[in-house]
């Protein structure tokens, strides 16, 4: 055949689709490899949240300045006599290149490794940024060294984990501020990676929770990012509620792994698998006990040197023993200085599920102690098992009213003055277990007593024999 | 030579100025004496003055004491208009709870921004920053002022059913810490929270 001067139609749509592959393979491969190579930082402020690649010169890692200062104010820079001068608001800096200081606001500052200029793009050691830094922002910053990752002002984000086994194994991990991490699993792990969220670990970065579904959690930071990684003997679901706030983690929905067998031939279900699931019915905490206030939110300062809640923590815990020597199991809802919002605490009680939930509260004016049910607002309807978010404590107020009676009556035979009342206190309407709050106020002694473990024994003595009462009366499960 | 109505005329005016200075300094020995509170300290907000005729109104006044709330009867000028009646009413009450020998005293700069009467039952009261900045924290505290605003106004007004308050027109999360500002309150529930306070003294 032949040869023609153009190639046929086929050949050159065939030569056409090949480059068009080799083109997207090409791409697909330098995408993919890009950021597995790349080390970043991440800085966390309350301007902005954002990523900038780290360059590594002579076995040190550098990153540059002016696209770090960039997003956080007003910046510019200007070389000038081999000098690499740039103004940070109304701060100025001077930096020479291959020089192991330079001078920011004045002052000499040492650098840990040589300042870099490279196409006038000036270079800071990562190990310097915490030097260089506040002398710019005028205001410290912590920076994680060995994750890299810059938390600038009050920004950080914190988690608490709750394993809950009543209705089937879950864990409820309940976040400060509002998150959206990469969700990825693997046999046996679900990984939660937190890129632009301003993450901080527990204070044990390994978490374990007693569940064989979910045995443990590690948290870890790397390059960047934070990651909650957990463990599941089965596989395992993530689920956000609360704005984000709260990622709840199940065994996932699973399908018969056998199809149905006609009825003519029955199989036996595995007994033991059976007679170990803990009865349902049997909450896993007969009380939940909230310090209320905590963190930045201070709540009443009873004195100059006293505030809400350190007493509502001190007292929570007290309380918590008194129950547990009675055999009682209690959660203190809030077991330190943390903030936790009112949804929250309604969430992480809803979801534990206990007998009863009591919300402890200071105040330094009146005597004795105030218990109060929830004053429920004006709400939207239940839509089946769907219950209004504002008024879902409705059907409990009967029960909730019928125990504060009864720790009235216990706080009066022990000489403690008490009364009842309803009140627009939040979480209580949106709780659905039966739901107190009590205001403790100071004794005779005056206000530094409502701190003294006597006084806060003696109500907690009477709180619990309320508790017990109306357990034994058949009030609460 | 100086003219001799320009001297007599000059000695008058001296004698005029001894005079003045010395009743001015009169004046304020006796102001001192009195332990009157110098202007400065006194930072309320003058409410420009209604106009129109007094009226017999219910003020129900909350009592820090007692931690109740009790009927007190007050002539206060009331526009026709309901709006401006609920306004007039519960910056009569701010009055109270402002002045001397307050049952249950508010901040200093505490006002009622507005009160909004929208149909059908609704009334949206909205509070300055400084009424919530200033407030008091604690649960009875808080609840008294509420309770005390809400019954007021229904005391007054017929046809409130809903309550809502705001603070410098937004929605904040509680009072001072412990009362709810986020939901609707049911004037209802409110009425009969006020009667179990009073019951309970």
């Amino acid at each position: 055949m032949p040869w023609s001067k153009h190639p046929p139609r086929e050949a050159r749509l065939g030569l056409a689709l090949f480059c068009l592959a080799g083109i997207s393979a090409l791409s697909a491969f330098l995408l993919s490899a890009a950021p597995l190579d790349e080390k970043r930082i991440s800085i966390f402020s309350t301007v902005a949240n954002y990523t900038l690649p780290v360059v590594e010169r002579n076995g040190v890692d550098y990153t540059g300045l002016l696209e770090l200062l960039e997003p956080l104010g007003g910046v510019s820079a200007r070389l000038d006599n081999q000098r690499w001068k740039m103004r940070y608001n109304n701060v100025d800096g001077e930096f020479l290149p291959g020089q192991n200081y330079a001078r920011v606001a004045g002052q000499s500052i040492p650098l840990k490794a040589p300042f870099l200029l490279e196409n006038n793009r000036g270079l800071v050691p990562l190990t310097s940024i915490p030097t260089i830094l506040p002398r710019f922002l005028g205001g410290p910053v912590s920076f994680r060294e060995a994750s890299r990752r810059l938390f600038i002002g009050n920004v950080g984000v914190h988690f608490t984990a709750q394993a809950n086994r009543n209705a089937g194994p879950r864990l409820v991990l309940d976040f400060t501020s509002p998150v959206n991490p990469m969700v990825a699993t693997e046999p046996g792990k679900l990984r939660m990676v937190f890129s632009h969220e301003p993450l901080l670990g527990p204070g044990t970065h390994t978490l374990t929770f007693g569940l064989p579904a979910i045995p443990s959690a590690t948290y870890s930071e790397n390059n960047g990012v934070a990651e909650i990684a957990v463990t599941g003997s089965v596989p395992l679901f993530a689920s956000f509620s609360n704005d984000g706030r709260t990622i709840t983690i199940t065994p996932a929905p699973q399908a018969p792994a056998t199809p149905l067998l006609p009825a003519a031939a029955p199989t036996p279900a595995p007994a033991p698998a059976v007679a170990n699931l803990p009865p349902p019915a049997v909450p896993q905490y007969f009380a939940v006990v909230d310090a209320a206030h905590g963190g930045a939110e201070t709540g009443a300062f009873l004195s100059p040197q006293l505030a809400e809640k350190d007493v509502t923590l001190s007292f929570a815990r007290a309380l918590r023993q008194q129950l547990q020597s009675r055999g009682l199991p209690a959660l203190v809802l809030r077991d330190g200085d943390a903030t936790l919002s009112l949804d929250q605490r309604a969430s992480l009680t809803n979801q534990t599920k206990p007998s009863v939930y009591l919300c402890i509260h200071a105040v330094s004016q009146g005597n004795g102690v105030q218990v109060y049910t929830a004053l429920l607002p004006i709400g939207g309807d239940n839509h089946g098992p769907f219950v209004d978010w504002q008024t879902a404590q409705s059907s409990l107020r009967a029960v909730s009213q019928k125990i504060a009676v009864q720790m009235a009556g216990a706080l009066q035979k022990n000489q403690i003055t008490a009364r009842i009342q309803q009140a627009p206190l939040r979480p209580l309407n949106n709780l659905t277990v039966p739901a107190l709050a009590i205001e403790i106020a100071p004794p005779a002694g005056g206000v530094p007593e409502l701190a003294s473990s006597a006084y806060q024994q003696s109500v907690a003595i009477a709180v619990t024999n309320a508790l017990v009462t109306a357990r034994m009366q058949g009030d609460l499960p | 030579m100086i003219p001799r109505h320009l001297l007599i005329g000059t000695g008058f005016l001296l004698l005029l100025t001894v005079g003045i200075g010395f009743f001015a300094w009169r004046t304020r020995g006796r102001v001192r004496q009195e332990g009157a509170v110098p202007l400065a300290a006194d930072e309320r907000p003058v409410a420009p003055p209604a106009s129109g005729p007094t009226e017999q109104a219910t003020l129900l006044v909350a009592d820090d004491t007692s931690g109740a709330l009790r009927a007190q009867s007050a002539r206060i000028p009331l526009p026709s208009g309901r709006q401006q009646r609920a306004q007039e009413l519960l910056r009569a009450l701010l009055d109270v709870y402002l002045g001397p020998n307050s049952p249950h005293p508010l901040g200093v700069g505490s006002e009622i921004r507005d009160v909004y009467l929208v149909d059908p039952g609704l009334v949206v009261i909205d509070v300055n920053a400084a009424f919530a900045d200033s407030h008091r924290s604690g649960i009875q505290v808080e609840e008294l002022t509420v309770v005390s605003l809400i019954q007021t106004l229904s005391a007054n007004i017929p046809g409130i059913l809903r309550a809502k308050i705001l603070v410098d027109g937004k929605e904040r999360e509680t009072l001072a810490g412990h009362a709810d500002l986020t939901n609707f309150y049911d004037v209802a529930s409110v009425n009969q929270l006020a009667s179990q306070m009073g019951a309970g003294q």
